[in-house]
């Protein structure tokens, strides 16, 4: 007895290390998308030969940043508690935009590619603006914003372009290096890789810095958690969730020139349904749909699922048809997944 | 009235004055004339029946709402704050009933957002989480408070442990007052202890502490001052030690005037 009170507790370090490191680990959001992960892998390297060929993989890491560049953005947005409809068809609407400013004034791509850049911002500004200033769900807003951006794609790509696609532009000046940056493809032993994998490890680190290792991180988790609770200490509530809307639009027009970059022309009626595969890349990888929880890594883990599913099916010699079923499976199975491990992680000591 | 605060206000442990603060939405006037002061080191409850004016008064003390008239000094100076920010920086810290903190978040993320410590390079910063839960743990175990580790989330924790965490966030950063709005009304018999046990130690600390509370024990017991608010006015100022639970209830009724 008096042992225990002459001895005082070291306390502070023992206090901070409490939490056993399976908890910490459980405790992560993207576990339960990395399980689902190396399961789906293990799938599809027995059932499907060809996929355990390096250029498969190549092809499934390729089809995959697709769908993760902006679904880091979608990703940052979700745990700041909102989500984005419209980015599907943005994605669109700014290869859109740069190729028809390039064509029709006969100006470099470049200045396309700049201007479309404004107009995508412009349309994460409007729906981040819309949204702090209505006060309506972003739902509602960004499924305004995502019919806007359909029609406006179909309508002025007829108008100005006279058909539903733009017009080739490889030959107009600026091409060759914008598609170095956004769509150039490079060697690695013997395998060709495409740079949207590297774009897309390099956003996924930086969001995960900011996350983490900054105080916007901080205020991102805070104002998708609480946003009563964020502005009452001050938290910059409507400039953070603006500016979420603004990251999301960025990597949305970023994914749009690597589309205009690699395929010369674009589709005006392409784009739309895909919104909803960078939301489930998001819920998949671990983001909470309501908010406040979730990471950068968890995304990228739910749309590698996506890429290797896609790729996989098709390998595997199965009916393409399936993928969407599989879609809808697997967001079920992870996002049960996801309650289950968080329930686990929360009530262990 | 017997107390006039406009001329004690002057004496140097007077931290807060209000000044004939008044304020009006729209047709409906909140506040009439409002006049009452603070004291460092004391606690001082505002008591009054729902919709007298407790909260939007406290609302003007901590920046959210700017009064039509009248005046609030801090320290013997006006201050005029347009957001809560400014109060706070002035060193006027709010609990609030719903305690603002953001459940996702661990324990020292809540006592340091918004106030993050960070290592700088050059245009980048860089938080100091080491740092920042270092600090969190002194906070915490200052005030001796009951939380399990700064480094669980608030989820996990209780509703006395999460008024705790809400106290130490207000009582940190160097603040000169507190103020509390009905701290203890969702809690059990003991942790309403614990938490009377860490306001009364606010006070030995040399905080000023202002207390809205429902609970007339808890008042008696507390507070070393207690304001009446009716229909928007201050009608009366008591020493605590000088007055009777009867008499507050007289005063909030109107059943006697000050």
């Amino acid at each position: 007895m008096t042992a225990t009170l002459t001895a005082p507790p070291a306390r502070g370090d023992e206090r901070l290390a409490r939490q056993s490191a399976f908890s910490r680990l459980a405790g992560r959001p993207e576990i339960g998308a990395l399980v689902g992960a190396v399961v789906i892998f293990i799938l599809f390297f027995v059932v499907a030969p060809p996929f355990r060929e390096a250029p498969s993989i190549a092809t499934v890491l390729y089809q995959s940043s697709l769908y993760g560049i902006p679904a880091v953005g979608v990703a940052l947005l979700m745990i700041g508690g909102e989500f984005d409809l419209s980015a599907g068809v943005a994605v669109i609407s700014s290869s859109l935009v740069a190729s028809m400013t390039a064509y029709q004034l006969s100006v470099n791509v470049w200045v396309g590619v700049l201007v479309s850049l404004v107009v995508a911002l412009a349309i994460g500004l409007l729906n981040g603006y819309l949204l702090v200033r209505t006060k309506l769900p972003s739902f509602l807003v960004t499924l305004a914003t995502f019919f806007m951006l359909t029609g406006l794609n179909l309508a002025l790509t007829k108008l100005i372009s006279g058909g539903v696609a733009t017009k080739d532009i490889s030959d107009i000046d600026g091409f060759a290096s914008a598609q170095a940056i956004f769509a150039q493809s490079f060697d690695v032993g013997g395998v060709s890789l495409r740079i949207t994998l590297l774009w897309w490890i390099v956003f996924v680190a930086i969001a995960t810095w900011v996350l983490l290792k900054t105080h916007l991180g901080n205020w991102i988790f805070a104002v998708g958690g609480a946003d009563a609770s964020a502005r009452a200490v001050g938290v910059p509530v409507k400039k953070v969730k603006i500016g979420l809307f603004m990251t999301v639009s960025f990597l949305c027009w970023f994914t749009g020139m690597h589309i205009l970059f690699s395929f010369n022309t674009v589709q005006s009626g392409q784009g739309p349904g895909n919104e909803f595969l960078y939301i489930i890349a998001a819920v998949v990888g671990g983001c909470l749909l309501t908010g406040g929880y979730g990471s950068a890594v968890g995304a990228a883990i739910g749309a590698f699922i996506f890429g290797m599913t896609e790729q996989g099916i098709v390998l595997a010699g199965w009916e393409a048809d399936w993928f969407k079923f599989f879609l809808g499976a697997m967001l079920l199975g992870a996002t049960l997944l996801n309650v289950y491990v968080r329930r686990r992680a929360e009530t262990r000591k | 009235m017997t107390t006039s605060p406009a001329t004690s206000g002057t004496a140097i442990d007077t931290l807060v004055t209000v000044d004939d603060v008044s304020l009006s939405f729209g047709s409906v006037r909140a506040l009439v004339d409002v006049s009452l002061h603070l004291k460092r080191g004391e606690i001082t409850a505002l008591v009054g029946d729902n919709g007298a004016g407790k909260s939007t008064l406290v609302r003007c003390i901590s920046g959210i709402h700017r009064p039509d008239a009248g005046t609030i000094s801090l320290d013997g100076r006006e201050v005029h704050f347009r957001n809560p920010e400014e109060a706070r920086e002035a060193g006027i810290e709010t609990v609030h009933q719903n305690l603002a903190l953001v459940e996702d978040l661990t324990v020292w993320q809540n006592l340091f957002l918004n106030r993050e410590l960070v290592h700088r390079f050059g245009p980048f910063a860089l938080l100091d989480r080491r740092g920042m839960q270092r600090k969190a743990q002194e906070m915490v175990a200052g005030l001796a408070v009951n939380v399990p580790a700064v480094k669980s989330r608030v989820r996990r924790l209780s509703g006395g442990q999460r008024q705790a965490v809400a106290i130490c966030r207000a009582a940190g950063f160097s603040s000169k007052l507190v103020i509390m709005d009905e701290p203890t009304a969702a809690l059990g018999v003991q942790e309403t202890a614990r938490v009377e046990e860490l306001i009364l130690r606010l006070r030995d600390e040399g905080h000023a502490v202002l207390l809205i509370s429902h609970n007339f024990a808890q008042v008696m017991r507390l507070s070393n001052h207690v304001w009446v608010m009716r229909a928007g006015r201050c009608v009366g100022g008591r020493r605590t030690a000088e007055t009777t639970g009867e008499e507050i209830v007289a005063l909030i009724t109107g059943a006697k005037s000050a």
